[in-house]
């Protein structure tokens, strides 16, 4: 200790504490890394190592050039790391992502990649880091046995409906954003975007609506896409928007018609 | 007085004298009527006939439409919570077909019988000349007969109890209204029985777990990711009897999201509210109380639907755009030693609308 002390003033002290922190540092690093690979590689289900490497090649040339190599994020698009493979499935799936241009959100298009390409991308983008995976089968399975459709309903209609409306047809949100509706959207997008909360929708992880209860929910999306509006012409379930267009254009030429009509002499 | 009429039966009893007593009085002349032209249904008596079947089918339709109305009420039958939507859609439709059917059919019936088959000869009336002083006169004097002959000045007992009567009459709608406020947390004095003080206290209180809505199941600090919103009522709430359970529900909802602590620019007397970036507030807009949840965890901006009153919650839920004049009360929170997320203590000030005064 004492041999410490004395030796602490010595010109090449600094250089080597300074290596020493870059050291442990660099250890730490490589030793947390790899942590993070094996959680991914545990949480990343099935996926190879060819489908990694095919993923990366058409990372490199599709996304990289919004979310940077290895995923890293530059000023146009955010990082990857630990996103996971279920908001890959669901931004690439639903054709949201690779953007069409920079906007206020990404919109739904024709996807770009078939689902081989979209898994390897999936595969190497949850490589990088943990996150929800793609959701197990029997969560999508809407005419499950325990399906509580009431249920579904409830928790929709407090978790979701404020945003994709009570009918979930959908709504605005600020500045050009919107709730996209949410008819004929996959059992399996539905789960992966409450999961990861794409975009501006905020997160539904499952320590907040449970698996079996995003089934639920589902399942009632599924059952009011089915069964319609309970009565006649729904025009859209927008409410008092397109309701009063109606309303004004329709109900009053009808009313403009009959004072015609009520003041034109009997021929 | 004088009446034009053209083309009316005999036994109208109209009186014919167009432009007679006005040639003359005027720069233009009074055109009279234009000349009467008969309807098909006049002169044709099977045009007549036709009309009169026309209006005839309609009352039908009104009567098939009564029917239907019925038909929907009573055979479609009674919608309970096993009904399929299928059911719920015919009935609605049969009752609503029906009763457009049963209406339209009267009226229009009844307009097309008058504009084809009922007479139409032409009848003008002239305009009433304004009273003349010597009718203002009359009027004045019954004016002061009632008086007089009511006695109200010769008898002023009667005319006092009777001001007094009328000024008590309205009382009573003031205590039926101030019952309205049957509330548990009715003040003793009267005063503070109305409107804020309703506001101020809700169910938060110091250790009231935050629980999902609608589960009741309470939450964890780490069940809370970043990006996150839950929608919480307090412990307990699920408990209540229903109408307690709305009136408790409406003031207490509470929205709790989990931000980057770094983003929240957080005021001095407010640094222990939040745990690790989870914040959680009112729901109730400050405008008119609609729910706030619409939350967009990218701008961390919160929207209130019902007139886009914009909240920032990196500010503390400053209002950025629309009509909303206060800030979201903040529910100041914290662990408990289990790990599970509760109030400190009741929100510091009353929640929702703000058009009457805070205090």
């Amino acid at each position: 200790m004492k041999a410490l002390s004395q030796k602490r003033r010595h010109p090449i002290a600094g250089l080597a504490l300074l290596l020493l922190g870059l050291l442990i540092t660099g250890g730490l690093y490589s030793v947390a890394s790899t942590m993070n690979q094996a959680q991914a590689a545990t949480t990343g289900s099935t996926y190879s190592a060819e489908d990694i490497t095919e993923g990366e090649k058409l990372f490199n040339a599709n996304c990289a050039t919004c979310h940077g190599y290895e995923a890293v994020g530059t000023e146009d698009g955010p990082t990857l790391v630990g996103v996971g493979a279920a908001s890959v499935d669901f931004q690439v799936g639903t054709g949201r992502m690779p953007m069409q241009m920079q906007g206020p959100q990404a919109q739904a298009k024709p996807k770009q990649f078939n689902d081989e390409q979209t898994a390897q991308l999936a595969a190497y983008v949850s490589s990088l880091g943990a996150g929800p995976s793609i959701p197990d089968e029997q969560y999508l399975d809407t005419d499950h046995e325990d399906v509580d459709l009431g249920n579904g309903g409830t928790l929709f209609r407090v978790n979701c409906a404020m945003c994709h409306n009570a009918a979930a047809a959908g709504g605005a949100l600020t500045r050009g954003k919107f709730a996209p509706g949410l008819d004929g959207v996959s059992e399996k997008h539905i789960y992966e975007a409450m999961v990861t909360g794409p975009q501006n929708m905020p997160v539904f992880s499952d320590s907040n609506i449970k698996p079996e209860d995003k089934r639920d929910i589902i399942a009632f999306l599924k059952e009011i896409e089915t069964q319609g509006s309970p009565g006649g012409a729904k025009l859209g379930s927008l409410g008092p928007v397109s309701e009063g267009l109606f309303i004004w254009t329709a109900g009053l030429a009808l009313i403009v018609g009959f004072m015609v009509w009520l003041t034109t002499r009997s021929s | 007085m004088s009446e034009q009429s053209h083309g009316g039966p005999e036994h109208s009893g109209a009186v014919e004298h167009a432009g007679v007593e006005e040639s003359g009085k005027y720069a233009i002349d009074n055109p009279g009527i234009p000349p009467h032209r008969p309807r098909l249904a006049d002169e044709d008596p099977r045009a007549a006939k036709r009309a009169e079947r026309q209006v005839a089918v309609l009352f039908g339709i009104s009567i098939i439409g009564t029917v239907l109305f019925f038909v929907g009420y009573f055979v479609v039958g009674q919608i309970g919570p096993d009904t399929e939507i299928g059911t719920v859609r015919l009935q609605n439709m049969l009752l609503g077909l029906g009763t457009a059917f049963s209406m339209l059919g009267i009226g229009v019936g009844i307009v097309h019988w008058a504009k084809t088959l009922m007479p139409d000869h032409e009848v003008s009336e002239a305009r009433h000349e304004v009273r003349t002083e010597e009718d203002r006169q009359v009027a004045v004097g019954m004016i002061d007969d009632i008086v007089e002959e009511s006695q109200f000045k010769r008898r002023p007992l009667l005319r006092n109890t009777l001001i007094g009567a009328v000024a008590l009459a309205p009382l009573p709608a003031i205590a039926l209204f101030r019952d309205l406020d049957d509330s548990d947390n009715r003040s003793e004095l009267a005063t503070e029985n109305f409107g804020v003080e309703r506001l101020r206290h809700t169910m938060w209180d110091s250790g009231v777990r935050l629980v999902r809505d609608p589960t009741g199941t309470p939450i964890k600090a780490s069940d809370v990711t970043i990006g996150s919103a839950f929608h919480v009522i307090p412990e307990g709430l699920n408990e209540l009897p229903p109408t307690e359970h709305l009136n408790q529900k409406a003031k207490a909802v509470v929205l709790l999201m989990r931000l980057d602590p770094q983003d929240l620019q957080i005021s001095p007397e407010r640094e222990d509210w939040n745990v690790d970036g989870i914040v959680a507030y009112s729901k109730i807009c400050t405008h008119v109380g609609c729910p706030v949840a619409l939350y967009e965890q990218h701008t961390h901006h919160l929207l209130c639907p019902c007139h886009q009153s914009t909240f920032d919650l990196t500010q503390e839920c400053k209002v950025i755009f629309g009509p909303a004049g206060h800030a979201l009360p903040q529910l100041p929170i914290t662990v408990n030693e289990e790990g599970f997320l509760v109030a400190q203590s009741d929100f510091h000030e009353p929640v929702g609308p703000a058009y009457w005064e805070r205090g």
